[in-house]
This record gives structure tokens, sequence and C-alpha cells, in this order.
């Protein structure tokens, strides 16, 4: 019935609760941290000297100039709107299949092995690369865009895809398999009503990711907005290259309210 | 009794023939839509350097292969550099994040008028673009090296981890905040016995998860010029030197593996 002790100071508990880890993981950050910034060989003098130059640089940018360049940049935005969309509907169709197969309660073990390795293959590497691949394979351009983002969708939605069917409620899907319904009845009526709001959202999603990564594939040569970019940078047009970052901005952000909206609405 | 019903009633249909017709005509008008694309993005494209894209994958294929391992010792400084910007560039977001985030929170924010649009300005700039966009203007700024590179990715990652954030925050339980007030507490002492403790797990993930992410995304920021790895493979594609480009692949591939591993078993720890 009596205190133990008086109440002192009072202290949240430690996030990491052994003493010894928790000290062991600080002493080994601060080490790293240590090793890291000294290995950084910033030369501190020049980035002083080059603030002026930095500035001016920065001045470039403004105001920006969506004019002088415009057939350019409106090529750049029609190529990666157009890479966006393709891709994004050809990755789906590739991966509704892919996603099914890589469902443990739906595929064969065999089936679910090739298409999980399937889905590991296309997740491992990120744009960029899978796009210098098929830059060497395919030639310079769009084309080379369009089917690294449609891979690079595979990888993305199969997962998600695969995840959403091995948590379906399999209540329904039984009293489906019940009537006597076949295995490609079972999974229409079954299965797909079940995820399709979420493959819904999760298309929308991606199609916002496709547009992103569009204006960061062109920058090794796969066309789109990234590519314009790159080439204004490189010649200097800092003007064009702020409205170029401008536009990708206005519709990155467009399209991350509509894919939103489109999610809340249908989940 | 047991005599077969004649069929009166037309065999079940999901829908009615209106709402298939018009599932049908927005199908139509996607794959419509699909096809009008391609043929205006591929206007340009010379068909003929397709039809030999199998040789072209198996010749690469006999040059990228086998890997040239001996390349590896030119390897280990520029993976030090990657993880070097790609941690430097999360701590660094996460210094500018979590103010962003208590700005953003509806729930924690100073003003909704003033300061909560601008943070969520910043988020948005910050998360539409990718890190490889922002080296390649932060090159052109501060020229080329690791500090770019960190900087890039802190600029992308501030955007992520304050949105995370923000959205944990405006979650927490209220009733917590109230009673520490309650007893007396400052603001700033709100804030630590408060609200902190409630979003420190979900402080926790977002920060290695992101970490994760920039791992992958400092990989390739050399080829644009912001250090690390990224940079010896824009030197090997340059000389076309592709059993180097295999090689590098590996470790990248080994590095993601590895950071991956890390991140969950993070996760787990805390979530």
């Amino acid at each position: 019935m009596t205190a133990t002790t008086p109440p002192g100071h009072w202290s949240p508990p430690p996030l990491i609760a052994n003493p010894w880890l928790r000290w062991g993981l600080i002493t080994g950050a601060a080490i790293y941290l240590v090793l890291a910034l000294a290995s950084l060989e910033v030369n501190w003098q020049r980035l002083v000297e080059g603030v002026p130059r930095a500035i001016r640089f920065v001045a470039a940018f403004f105001p920006p100039d969506f004019i002088s360049r415009w057939s350019d940049i409106a090529d750049g935005l029609l190529e990666s709107l157009t890479m966006t969309l393709t891709s994004t509907v050809v990755g789906i169709a590739i991966s509704v299949p892919i996603g099914i197969g890589a469902a443990r309660n739906v595929a064969p073990p065999w089936m679910y092995l090739l298409c999980r390795s399937i889905i590991a293959a296309s997740r491992s590497f990120q744009e960029v690369i899978i796009a210098i691949l098929l830059v060497a394979l395919v030639g310079f351009g769009p084309l080379a865009g369009f089917l690294t983002l449609s891979f690079a969708t595979i990888g993305f939605l199969s997962k998600l895809l695969a995840e959403d069917i091995e948590a379906i409620e399999p209540s329904a899907a039984e009293a489906i398999r019940a009537t006597g319904a076949s295995f490609l009845q079972w999974l229409n009526y079954g299965i797909q009503p079940q995820v399709m709001p979420r493959l819904i959202g999760l298309s929308m999603y991606r199609l916002d990711i496709n547009f992103r990564e569009s204006a960061v594939i062109g920058i090794v040569g796969a066309g789109g907005i990234g590519a314009t970019l790159n080439t204004a940078i490189d010649r200097y047009e800092f003007d064009s290259a702020a409205a170029i970052l401008l536009l990708i901005i206005g519709i990155v952000m467009a399209a991350e309210y509509s894919s939103s909206w489109i999610r809340r609405k249908v989940q | 009794m047991a005599e077969a019903r004649p069929h009166i009633a037309p065999a079940w249909r999901r829908r009615t023939p209106r709402a298939e017709l018009a599932r049908f005509a927005g199908w139509l008008a996607l794959v419509a839509l699909t096809v009008f694309c391609f043929e205006v993005m591929t206007r340009d494209t010379m068909w003929v350097f397709l039809l030999d894209a199998h040789k072209q994958a198996a010749d690469l294929g006999s040059r990228m292969f086998p890997p040239r391992w001996s390349y590896i010792e030119k390897l280990w400084w520029p993976m030090w550099e990657t993880l070097n910007i790609a941690t430097l560039g999360t701590l660094l977001s996460i210094v500018f994040g979590v103010p962003i985030a208590f700005l953003a929170a509806r729930n924690t924010t100073p003003s909704t008028l003033l300061l909560r649009p601008l943070a969520m300005f910043v988020i948005v700039a910050s998360r539409s673009i990718n890190s490889l966009i922002w080296a390649l203007v932060l090159v052109s700024i501060i020229g080329p090296g690791v500090l770019a590179g960190i900087i890039a990715i802190a600029l992308r990652s501030i955007g992520f981890v304050a949105k995370l954030l923000y959205e944990a925050l405006e979650e927490i339980d209220p009733a917590q905040v109230e009673a520490i007030r309650a007893a007396g507490a400052s603001d700033a002492q709100v804030l630590v016995y408060g609200i902190w403790p409630q979003v420190r797990p979900a402080f926790a993930g977002i920060s290695v998860f992101r970490w994760d992410i920039n791992i992958r995304e400092s990989a390739v920021l050399g080829l644009v010029g912001g250090g690390g790895i990224g940079l010896q493979l824009q030197a090997s594609l340059n000389v076309l030197a592709w059993p180097q480009v295999t090689l590098i692949f590996v470790v990248i591939l080994l590095t993601v593996v590895v950071s991956e591993w890390v991140s969950a078993k993070v996760r787990h720890a805390f979530i």
C-alpha cells in the first residue's frame, strides 16, 4: 500500500527495451555517421565560392519559359502520356493472369513458383536499369519506355493482386464452387468481385506511378518528357527545364488527385 | 411433384442488358484509346530495329556474360558512397520532413490557413519529382558528386516522410494528448509525452522503409552525376564494357536484397 520510491522524474520507456542492443545500435550509428561524414570529401571552400554561381544558376530557372521550346515539350509530353496509358493497360493485361497464378489459394504449386519468380525478376531492378537494357535492345525512343514500364507494372500489380486474392473471404468462393461452377466461373463469380475494387484502385495508382517514371526513364534514352528535360539541361536552357518541371508537377498532382478520388469512389 | 418445371424465367444474369452494353462500350473505348495512343507513340519507331531484337538480345547476352569479377575491386568505394548517399539523404530528409509533418497534420499545425497549405505544397512538390530528376537539376547547380546525390535523395524523401508521418499524426488518439495537457504540460511537453510516443513506431517504420527505397534510388543517381555506383555504371556503359555492367547489376541486386531484408526486420521489430 505504500509507495516504495518517491516519485522522481519519469521518463518514457525507450523504443528498444534491451539496453545492450540499444546502446550498441546507438554507438554503431555514431561510428558510421563519423565515418560517412569523414568520407564525404566536400570541398567547402569551393562550395562557398560557388554560392553566387549557384544563385545565378537557380535564377536562370526563372521565369519558366514555356514558349521557345514548346513544340519539343509538347512532343515529350505526348510521348510520356501515351507511353503511360499504353504501358499501364498492357502491363495490367499481362499481370492479371500472373497475379492469379501467383495466388497460393488458386494456383497449383508449380504455377505459383513460376509466377512468383516472374514477379521477383520484375521487382528486383528499378525502371531505369531495365530501361538501359531495353534501349540497348530496341533502340532509343518511347517504345523502349513502353516496354520498360509494362514490365515494371507486372511486378507491382501481380504481387499486390496475388496478395489480395490470397486474402479473400473463402466462404464466398466456396459457395460459388458448391453450385458446381467451373474453374473460370469460380474465378469470375467467386473471386473477381472481391478483388475488383482494389484492382481498379491499384491500376489507377500504377497509372500515376507510370507517369512519374516515364519522366525519369527518358534520361537514359527511353523517350518521353524526361528526354526533353535532359536535353534542355544539357543545352543550359534552364528556363525551359523549369517549365518542364512545373508541367511534371502539375500533371503528377492532377493524376494523384484524380487517382485518389477514383480509389475512394470504388473502395 | 417431381416433374421438371418448364423454364419460365430466363437464365440468371449478373447485370441488366443496358449495364452490360455500357460496360462493353467502356471497355471498347479503353481498348480504342490504348491502340490510338500506341499508334501515336510509335509514329517514329523504326520497326526494322525491332525485327532483329532477338539477335540483339542474344548478342548482348553473350557480351554480358561472364561478368568481369575482378572489377569488384573498383566497386567497393562507390558502394560505400551509395550507402552514404542513401543513409545521409534519409537522415537529412527526416530532419526536414518531421517538422513539415507536424505543420501539415490537421491536429498539430499551428495555423491551418497559412502553414498547413504551405507544408502540403512542399510535400506535393517534393513527391512529384523523382530523385533522379532532382539529381539532374542539382548536378547542374552544385556540380557532380556525392553531395548532389545526398541532397537529391533528401529532397525526394522529405515529401514521402512528411506525408506518411502526418497521416500517422492525424490518426493518433486525442485522449492521451488531452490527458497530458490536463496534467499541466506545456506545448513542448505535450509534443514529447503525448504525441511523439504514439507516432514513434510509425516514424521508425517510415524512416527504414524510405532508407530501403533510397538504397535502390541512390544506385542509379550516378547516371546523371550524383555519385555512387551509378557513376561506374555510366562509365562502363559509355565504353560498352558489358561484363562490368553485369557485375554492377549483380552488386546492386545484392544490395537491394540485403537492404530489403534489413528494412523488413526492423519494421517487424517495431510494428
